[in-house]
């Protein structure tokens, strides 16, 4: 299988709307804040908020420059802001991304969101689960548990349709 | 080599920033929305990002400046860098040590960066060929050469109120002899496709020849200023307001000074710009500069993120290469 | 010393002469061209088959920094680097330190040189005492102590009167007045040529007036003084216009310009280059064009090295904050044939602005080679290619413009007065 199409997503995204609205419950928090990691969870982000009747905006994380790779790498070309619409201290925040790895992404974004202020809590929602983690970091809703090979590469196509591709890297 | 050759490694990354002659469009746009993404950095409870952390960044002023030197440190500790700020008066070459030898002692330090302001041209050119490979420059003004940083960020405050640029006219107006801030502004403004950009001020302070850079000359501030969408003043300093090149600051706002009244021959939504810092009643008169379209004040805020972005640029040509796709 | 040199193609300006011939060499001085003397055997034969044998070169105007400046460079290495580029006669400014104002200074200048062996030295004296521009100088003391004329060196007279009574002493003297036109106040502490590149680096410029104004000034005052003017280091077009103007006129007028200007302009400058950072500075394109043409068609008589070398501290700084000057002593025959391999002078030209006309503004014999002339001649390869490097040059001083650079051209011998100083 190298390719899930947008129902199959869609179909994804329903139920981990409907895993973090029951985590949320169990865990006692309420009136969350729901913020995308640029591109990918953002898209997946927008579906939740309305699946799960947010009326707070969602916010934009681009954790450019708290990736660890400068150095290796420099900048990255065309960064878009980071934009969070509303205050973050002693909110439940509900962090989405689409592709779960190494973790290094979440670490990034959590010490982004902490320059912005002291959440209550963070929720983890993402929308595929590979192995493959350098560091230790968990999803609290996963979408799809994915049994990849190193070498294989998957990314989310959209805003619409969204599509899942897995490809081998070059 | 030429200032603008030293400044690209050999990737055609920026390793150093010492002149805007000579950059793509490409690159100033992609500075530009750099300096967009680092707007944002002055909103957040911690007013830092981590990018720049464990460098350490030298501010080299042979020139006095409070304005540009501390916008740069505010970058620089924005980017969550070390600082170390060395003036001419605590400098050794005001006892006479060569501008190679202080170099050397400072590279013994082994900093990441030099920004330097320095009175004589090419003066940045001179310390980004001499280096260690590892370390950046940027130019803080050289002279009457260039002044990159200040052009990038008039370009950066012009294309958030006029972003067409191949469709502007733009007026730089003063002393364009002395003025590295106009020769740089001629560069940026003709990099980014500006194709009517003029100069205007009185004969002696027009320099020879500039007409090759892609300009035209007006000695007479209604002409030079009709139905423009961007002015630019520029400061006219004290020593030559009475001196062999003008009679007097009285004559100089009697014929150029920017008065509403002759504000008039631009266009309505003409955004009126300035290096700072201004003398009021010489160049611009108080009620331009604190009027309706004077985008001053903007300049200076947004000098921070524009630096941010090139700082944090050339730090990044160090990384060995840049992944593909 | 008798000295034959064979079979090479003898080639003299001044007399004309362009014949393959042996040079036979006796005494100091040329005792035959073409077969030898009766009973005339040679100490040394020199094979110059395939190469030119030319008279050897005066160069009008070099500095050899000492006293003062030994730093920079002293009399035995330029003398020697001279000799290796096939000078065999040199004239350098009195701006030493201290000045040459009095016999002592001259007096000292020919022991080292004397001690060095090699290009023989000639010195200007200084037209006013040390160089002030206030009080005349004792002119009759250092022309009888040796001085070949008197010089501002550069070093502008402020005070105009004064220029005019120093060109009327001189010319009571019997003693040609060598003028390097400058004007301070137009100048007005530039750092290169006026025009579109000053403008793009930023540089102070340095307007075509501050030496047009100042050749004016001595144009008009020697005239009127009754005195004879050499004007030198010519870089700006309209220089050449008002010597030519003047010696319609009649005005006992020379002039001279500096090998770089004949090739280099303002351009070169480009990149804050501070090895082209010259005083006069590089002109314009149509400024180094006007000069080519003044120098083929002789309004302008003859071409120095103006040599000036100097330590690496002085170029080795901001462009206004650096020394200005080339170090041009070892390249002045090859950037002269350069000229004529670009068709821009005829080989007689060449060899003669270097040779005949410097010799005559002097006063010497020498720039020439004849049968009973002085025997002071070179032997070079005008074929040899070599590339530029600091390793190739001899001269103390490394600031040269051409580094890097093909050049055609190469001096294999050097003799003065009959002995060798210099052989590959």
């Amino acid at each position: 299988m190298n390719r899930i199409g947008a129902g199959e997503i869609d179909g994804l995204i329903r139920a981990m709307a409907l895993d973090t609205g029951a985590w949320l419950k169990r865990t006692g928090r309420g009136d969350p804040l729901i913020i995308g990691i640029h591109t990918g969870g953002l898209w997946v982000a927008e579906r939740m908020r309305r699946e799960l009747a947010i009326d707070s905006p969602v916010g934009e994380l681009n954790i450019t420059f708290y990736r660890d790779d400068f150095s290796r790498i420099g900048m990255h070309p065309r960064v878009a802001p980071s934009h969070l619409p509303l205050a973050v201290d002693d909110r439940h925040l509900i962090l989405v991304d689409d592709v779960l790895n190494t973790g290094r992404t979440i670490r990034a974004a959590m010490n982004e969101i902490f320059d912005w202020g002291r959440p209550a809590s963070i929720c983890l929602a993402v929308l595929i689960e590979r192995g493959g983690r350098e560091l230790p970091v968990q999803a609290d809703v996963v979408g799809r548990r994915l049994d990849l090979h190193p070498d294989q590469h998957v990314k989310l196509l959209g805003p619409e349709p969204l599509a899942l591709e897995i490809k081998k890297s070059e | 080599m030429t200032a603008h050759d030293t400044q690209l490694d050999q990737h055609g990354r920026l390793k150093h920033f010492l002149t805007v002659e000579g950059l793509s469009r490409e690159l100033l746009l992609e500075i530009l929305d750099h300096a967009e993404s680092f707007a944002g950095v002055g909103d957040r409870a911690v007013k830092k990002v981590p990018l720049l952390r464990g460098k350490t960044i030298v501010n080299l002023f042979f020139e006095p400046s409070t304005r540009t030197r501390t916008t740069f440190e505010l970058a620089a500790k924005r980017l969550s860098a070390d600082v170390l700020n060395l003036n001419s008066s605590t400098s050794s070459t005001s006892k006479g040590e060569s501008l190679q030898d202080m170099l050397h002692t400072l590279q013994a330090m082994h900093c990441d960066m030099f920004i330097i302001r320095h009175g004589n041209s090419g003066a940045a050119h001179f310390i980004a060929s001499r280096v260690s490979p590892d370390v950046r420059v940027i130019n803080a003004g050289d002279g009457r050469h260039a002044h990159p940083t200040q052009a990038v960020l008039d370009m950066f405050t012009i294309r958030r109120h006029k972003p067409d640029f191949p469709g502007l006219r733009v007026a730089i107006v003063g002393d364009v002899a002395h003025s590295r801030v106009a020769r740089s502004e001629i560069h940026a403004l003709r990099a980014l496709g500006v194709a009517d950009i003029r100069v205007v001020g009185p004969k002696t302070l027009i320099p020879a020849g500039i007409e090759s850079m892609g300009v035209t000359v007006y000695n007479e501030l209604e002409s030079g200023i009709r139905d423009a969408d961007v002015i630019v003043m520029l400061r006219l300093q004290k020593e030559r307001m009475r001196s062999a090149l003008l009679p007097g600051a009285k004559e100089y706002f009697n014929s150029f000074g920017l008065t509403n009244a002759r504000l008039r021959a631009a266009r309505k939504d003409v955004i009126v710009m300035h290096p700072g810092p201004i003398n009021r009643g010489v160049e611009i008169d108080s009620e331009v500069a604190d009027g309706t379209r004077s985008v001053i004040l903007q300049q200076v805020g947004h000098g921070i993120s524009v630096r941010m972005a090139i700082m944090a640029l050339i730090m990044g040509s160090l990384a060995p290469g840049r992944e593909t796709g | 010393m008798r000295l034959s040199i064979n079979g090479g193609r003898v080639f003299c300006p001044a007399s004309g002469q362009d014949l393959v011939a042996d040079v036979h060499v006796a005494e100091g001085r040329v005792a035959a061209i073409g077969p030898a003397p009766a009973g005339f055997r040679p100490d040394q034969q020199i094979s110059a088959a395939g190469k030119l044998v030319l008279p050897g070169i005066v160069d009008l105007c070099a500095r050899l920094r000492e006293p003062g400046a030994e730093h920079k460079a002293t009399i035995a290495s330029e003398c020697a680097a001279a000799a290796a580029a096939g000078i065999t006669t040199l004239c350098c400014p009195p701006d030493t330190d201290p000045v040459v104002d009095t016999p002592a200074v001259l007096e000292l200048i020919n022991q080292r040189a004397a001690a060095a062996g090699k290009t023989q030295v000639l010195v200007l004296g200084a037209l006013t005492q040390g160089l002030q521009g206030e009080v005349l100088a004792e002119m009759q003391t250092l022309k009888a102590a040796g001085c070949r004329g008197v010089s501002d060196a550069g070093r502008a007279v402020g005070n105009s009167e004064v220029l005019r009574r120093a060109m009327e002493y001189a010319a009571g003297c019997g003693l040609t007045v060598f003028i390097q036109p400058d004007d301070p106040q137009l100048r007005n502490g530039g750092a290169m040529h006026e025009g579109a590149t000053s403008t793009r680096l930023g540089l102070p410029p340095i307007p075509a007036s501050a030496e047009t104004v100042a050749v004016a000034r001595a144009l008009l005052l020697a005239e009127e003084a009754g005195a004879r003017l050499h004007l030198g280091r010519i870089s700006a077009a309209g220089s050449v216009s008002q010597i030519r103007a003047a010696r319609e006129r009649g005005v006992a007028v020379s002039a001279d310009t500096g090998i770089c200007h004949l090739h280099l302009t303002d351009t070169d400058v480009d990149g804050y280059q501070s090895l082209c950072h010259l005083a006069p500075p590089l002109r314009g394109a149509a400024d180094r064009d006007a000069l080519v043409e003044a120098v083929a068609t002789g309004i302008i008589d003859a071409v120095c090295s103006d040599h000036q070398p100097h330590d690496a501290d002085a170029k080795a700084a901001p462009f206004s904050l650096t020394e200005p000057g080339a170090s041009t002593i070892d390249l002045l025959l090859p950037l002269l044939l350069k000229l004529v391999q670009e068709g821009k002078l005829p080989l007689a030209r060449a060899i003669a602005v270097a040779t005949t006309a410097p010799a005559r503004i002097l006063g010497l014999d020498q720039g020439r080679l004849e049968r009973n002339g002085p025997a002071d001649l070179i032997i070079v390869d005008p074929d040899a290619e070599f590339v530029v490097t600091a390793a190739l040059l001899k001269s103390a001083g490394l600031n040269n413009p051409f580094l890097g650079r093909r050049l055609r051209g190469r001096v294999l011998a050097t003799i003065l007065q009959g002995r060798l100083i210099f052989q590959q």
